[in-house]
């Protein structure tokens, strides 16, 4: 019996899911770790991802980018931040520079924490995760991907192999709250796509609400009344009825980071100010 | 750092040899596969150098290099990191002299307790490769991982600054 299972090819990993299913798959570290060392969780395997390159990989398919589950934080700035200015500019805000190089796109998803910083723009942007095993692969929508707080639709053999995710073709914002700029977990955060050439807008609203998850109501609401067709300044009470449907969108708790009322609050105006700072940006 | 509110009968697998290149040296160290690296260059290879602050993620005291990217050796596994090139703050200093950044930070007294300092320095020697020095404000940002308690941060900035200016390629 092994305990530490080191593949290195994408087909030896998901063979060696499937054959040991309890085996916990670790890529950066970043939140698995902190689960060991305060002896939350004593996994009787560890299944180490660092090793496949096949996860580390990112590039074109058709129409799409396809992200590698196991690129890290570092390089969707460094790599990626024109293609998908809203993930890279919620990336800048995980952690540290140290996390950062560590922590991966495909941890983030399969942590599954209300409070990912990755998830409100792939939901914003409409992204598709790709998940894997020795059964075949599927493809899950983001907005369908989270079940409950740190519970996804990951079957016990599945691995994520990538996000599946169409280049930003039009401007993408990302606001979060937070104590401090640096080291923190959202309090609450929001993420905003626009789409001109098809005049829609996508969301993404972070723990407010069970799972990470999108604002329907606020997305037909601002697609319907922006002013698309003479794009000029934005009407303030359009952006404040926005910031309105995207708050009552959320179903947030009260806990250590804060209110519930707060984050009601804080996401009415994070909706605001990003779809002003999008609204702008169009115009330029 | 807390204690365990699991029974003992979970406990994992055995200890298992793991070959670890430090600071351009090989150990051969004899460790449970869930072990930090961080505990392991503390309690097993004897560097103590590396601090543990909150062993979570949070305070940037344990920052080593992997391969020369700057990560917590408390969130990395010791066994994953065999075949990479890990340098502690004892590797810093070549031939008994101390590394410009090391004497940076003696110059401009960018500590008072000294804890975070050997993470303060590993990552200011990154920061310098990584490029993020153009002033105070972008230092600030990329050294935000690195807590002091002390809040000797003026003194870390004018340190980094230093080496910035009096050595461009400081980084080894």
């Amino acid at each position: 019996m092994m305990d530490f299972l080191t593949p290195v090819t994408w087909a030896d990993a998901l063979a060696v899911k499937a054959d040991r299913p309890e085996a916990v798959p670790v890529a950066g570290g970043t939140d698995v770790m902190v689960e060991l060392n305060f002896h939350r969780r004593r996994p009787a395997a560890l299944l180490d991802l660092t090793r496949v390159p096949e996860l580390a990989a990112w590039g074109r398919d058709g129409d799409v980018l396809r992200v590698g589950a196991g690129v890290s934080y570092t390089r969707l700035i460094e790599e990626l931040g024109g293609l998908l200015p809203g993930l890279a500019a919620a990336s800048r805000t995980v952690g540290s520079p140290q996390i950062r190089n560590r922590g991966t796109l495909g941890g983030n998803l399969g942590s599954a924490s209300p409070a990912g910083d990755g998830h409100p723009p792939l939901l914003a942007a409409g992204a598709v995760v790709e998940l894997a095993s020795v059964r075949g692969t599927r493809e899950v929508p983001v907005a369908d991907f989270f079940t409950g707080p740190k519970r996804s639709v990951l079957a016990p053999d599945e691995l994520i192999a990538a996000v599946l995710v169409a280049p930003a073709d039009g401007p993408e914002q990302f606001a979060k709250i937070g104590t401090r700029n640096a080291m923190v977990i959202a309090v609450s955060s929001f993420a905003l796509a626009l789409h001109p050439g098809r005049r829609s807008v996508g969301t993404g609203i972070g723990s407010a609400a069970p799972t990470p998850r999108r604002a329907p109501e606020a997305e037909e609401f601002a697609a319907a009344h922006l002013p698309w067709d003479g794009p000029g300044p934005l009407d303030p009470d359009l952006a404040r009825r926005f910031g309105e449907l995207v708050s009552a969108a959320a179903a947030p708790i009260d806990d250590v980071r804060g209110t519930a009322a707060y984050r009601r609050h804080s996401l009415s105006v994070l909706a605001r100010r990003t779809l002003t700072w999008a609204w702008e940006e169009l115009c330029e | 750092m807390s204690a365990s509110n699991l029974p003992d009968a979970e406990a994992g697998p055995g200890p298992v040899d793991v070959v670890l290149t430090i600071n351009g040296r090989t150990h051969v160290v004899r460790i449970e596969p869930r072990v930090s690296l961080l505990d392991c260059l503390r309690d097993v290879v004897d560097l103590t150098g590396t601090k543990k602050g909150c062993n979570q993620g949070a305070c940037g005291a344990c920052t080593v290099w992997i391969d020369k990217r700057r990560v917590l050796a408390c969130l990395t596994l010791a066994i994953a990191c065999e075949g990479r090139e890990i340098t502690t703050i004892e590797g810093l200093a070549e031939n008994g002299h101390l590394h410009p950044m090391q004497k940076a930070f003696l110059s401009h007294d960018a500590f008072q307790c000294g804890y975070c300092t050997p993470g303060q320095i590993m990552s200011a020697v990154a920061l310098l490769a990584e490029g993020h020095t153009g002033d105070d404000a972008e230092i600030g940002e990329w050294m935000s991982g690195n807590l002091c308690r002390c809040a000797a941060y003026p003194n870390i900035r004018a340190a980094i600054r230093e080496v910035r200016d009096g050595v461009p390629h400081a980084t080894r």
